[in-house]
């Protein structure tokens, strides 16, 4: 079976990078193939990532608050590339209201600081889409 | 039966601690620090043996730079603050100021850091959002109008741009009629720590390292009385090091910035004295307060035997501590006032020279005036009802801090020895040695946690659910439509021209030797940008790309 691809990317000019780091160990270390973009990265740069690299998952960390631009900006660039099925989560500092807006331009999980790494691995895989 | 080479320490185990071990054993088979460090059960006189005692005040400083601890003057109470536009910020600083803040320390947002103006790409959704834009002087104006700069001490958490920060301080000074010879003060200006830890860098380390050095030499001769540098272990730590690994590498980085400063032809005890140190106060007590203990003894021994420096005040390190960002959280977040004021008292009996206590909500958002007043008042009753700022280090003389801090010691002179042999800092950088080491403990922190070794009060122990909602200070984007539109009009009135060859003054300037800051400050005063002073720079040296380490 293929493995999950996640695309693990740091958008933004914040540099702090520890939990993007820390998940995409985790998640490597749960199976999953993971591209860690590294920083500063445009929602062009993303989604491009994404395309080329097949990914099943999109994961962003952002603390710095730019979430509400960045995330709206990377989903149309998704659905323009034929990529709206690829699963995006974003896990950092967002305030509890800004998540249903979060979800309804289809963000499918908000993950908040202390969130153990075996629920977002779990949540991955029962809601990743079912792939040939 | 009695041996006879068992030790006092032998004897009570066998006698007394034995049998208690047998009907009851111990909550765990073995104790950590958060840092994973073993931890013994009992320490005694034979723990201590061999570890010499000095009295505060003399070489090597373990037990503090000053002979009267705080009895003379209680440490800086300093809180961290920034966010919106400068008209913003500058109310919140004079709220601080009104409640009895002794200093002012200017957070700025993530475009300023990286040296990008409101309307760069990168800028978008950034603006105010992680503390107080500043773009041009006219900013710097409005962030201390009203708050008379040769009054206070200002500490400027910047680092890639630091010195066209520092030249917009210099000139608001200038105009307020401030001496810049009495002015006092710190900048971060510590590019290391970007490299390894918070990854707020512009320019690649080497013309970094210069831009550094060239503030040095303009300070030892204009703004004597500058701190210049703030060498920082804070960022070191939040990113996942060790108590230790936050010790030694910042340790090490300062050594560094000793090292081309002398390289530069400097006089050590000229500049070295301006160096100032920023640790982080995590949870486990008795580490940190180690670890401030072994920084001191660590510098003072390191300039004078490795460096030659003769004056004390080169060999007195003083440091500026911020409780721990990471420890907070976003569940029960009442939680986090106790947390603060438990790391708050390690870095006072650790005798830091100012502090930074967070406030109870910065795990969610910004603090709020009311939560960042809270964190103020949480520093004041340490330090006026705990009766701990009485006595100069209470701890001295305890086994387990006096062992604890030998330990601390020993482990950063092998990460210095390991570090030079790599031929420095700025090589063990361009390695990825130190962002390696920091990778591989944030990763066993992260494993401790999931198996419940480490516990998290209210995120992986005692949690609750349907936690009441909790408010938070909302940052709108109002921030960034200000600022874009003062930075359009700025575009309008001031000289173009000036500008222009003010950039081309500094361009010239940093292709050869000669020291920039002159060309930054007349930049300035032509209102160039910070953007436009970044980027006349990155044409000239390039900007630094990572290879991630995971």
């Amino acid at each position: 079976m293929r493995k999950l691809r996640v695309v693990i990317a740091k958008p933004g000019l914040d540099g702090h990078d520890r939990g993007a780091k820390v998940i995409a160990r985790a998640l490597r270390d749960a199976g999953m193939e993971v591209i860690y973009t590294g920083l500063r990265q445009t929602p062009e740069m993303i989604a491009s990532a994404a395309l080329q690299e097949d990914a099943d998952v999109i994961g962003l960390s952002i603390l710095s608050g730019a979430h509400n631009h960045i995330a709206p900006k990377l989903m149309e660039l998704l659905k323009a590339s034929g990529l709206s099925d690829v699963l995006v989560l974003i896990g950092g500092i967002i305030p509890d209201v800004d998540i249903p807006k979060l979800k309804e331009i289809g963000v499918k999980g908000v993950f908040l600081p202390g969130t153990p790494m075996q629920q977002i691995i779990d949540f991955i895989n029962g809601n990743v889409r079912a792939r040939a | 039966m009695k041996t006879v080479a068992e030790t006092e320490k032998q004897r009570w185990e066998r006698e007394t601690l034995d049998p208690v071990l047998k009907k009851s054993p111990e909550r765990a088979k073995s104790f950590t620090t958060i840092s994973g460090r073993p931890i013994d059960r009992l320490y005694t006189a034979e723990d201590v043996q061999g570890i010499e005692t000095h009295n505060p005040g003399e070489f090597p400083y373990t037990r503090g730079i000053h002979p009267t601890g705080y009895r003379g003057k209680l440490w800086t109470m300093r809180q961290f603050a920034g966010f919106g536009t400068p008209e913003e910020t500058n109310q919140r600083y004079k709220t601080l100021l009104a409640a009895g803040g002794t200093g002012l320390s200017v957070a700025f947002d993530l475009p300023t850091l990286m040296g990008r103006d409101p309307d760069h790409e990168l800028s978008l959704g950034e603006v105010g959002k992680c503390g107080v834009n500043i773009t041009s002087l006219a900013d710097m104006e409005t962030l201390f109008d009203g708050i008379s700069v040769g009054d206070i001490t200002t500490s400027m958490t910047i680092n890639s741009p630091a010195a066209m920060i520092f030249a917009m301080y210099l000139v608001v000074a200038e105009k307020q009629g401030a001496d810049w010879r009495t002015l006092s003060g710190t900048i971060q200006n510590d590019i290391l720590k970007e490299f390894i830890a918070q990854k707020e860098y512009i320019f690649p380390p080497r013309p970094s390292m210069r831009l550094i050095t060239d503030i040095f030499a303009f300070c030892a001769k204009e703004v004597p009385k500058w701190n210049t540098i703030s060498v920082s272990g804070y960022h070191i730590r939040e990113a996942g090091a060790t108590s230790l690994q936050e010790l030694a590498f910042t340790l090490r980085d300062g050594l560094e910035y000793v090292q081309w400063g002398v390289d530069a032809g400097l006089d050590v005890d000229e500049f070295v004295p301006r160096i100032s140190f920023f640790f982080n106060a995590h949870s486990d007590f008795f580490e940190e307060i180690a670890k401030y203990r072994a920084a001191r003894k660590l510098w003072a021994e390191a300039m004078r035997d490795r460096f030659g420096a003769k004056s004390d005040r080169s060999w007195k390190l003083r440091f500026h501590s911020q409780t721990a960002g990471v420890s907070l959280t976003a569940q029960q977040p009442y939680n986090n006032v106790v947390r603060t004021a438990l790391q708050a008292l390690s870095a006072v009996l650790g005798g830091t020279n100012s502090l930074h206590t967070n406030s109870l909500d910065e795990a969610l958002a910004l603090p709020t005036a009311e939560a960042a007043t809270l964190a103020l008042r949480t520093q004041q009753i340490i330090a006026h009802e705990s009766g701990v700022a009485n006595v100069v280090d209470p701890l001295g003389g305890s086994y387990f801090v006096e062992k604890l801090t030998k330990d601390m010691e020993d482990g950063a002179l092998a990460y210095f020895q390991q570090i030079d042999n790599m031929g420095g800092m700025v090589e063990a950088i361009e390695r990825g040695f130190p962002q390696k080491e920091i990778a591989e403990s944030s990763y066993r922190f992260q494993q401790a946690f999931e198996r419940k070794e480490k516990i998290m009060v209210g995120v992986n122990d005692f949690v609750q659910e349907n936690e009441p909602p909790f408010e938070i200070l909302y940052i709108d984007e109002s921030a960034a439509e200000t600022q874009l539109a003062k930075l359009e009009r700025l575009k309008q009135t001031r000289d173009a021209d000036a500008v222009a060859r003010a950039l081309d003054r500094l361009r010239a300037a940093a292709r050869t030797s000669a020291n920039v800051m002159g060309p930054i400050v007349e930049a300035v005063r032509a209102y160039a940008t910070v953007g436009e002073m970044c980027d006349a720079l990155r044409e000239v040296w390039g900007e630094y790309e990572e290879t991630p380490i995971i």
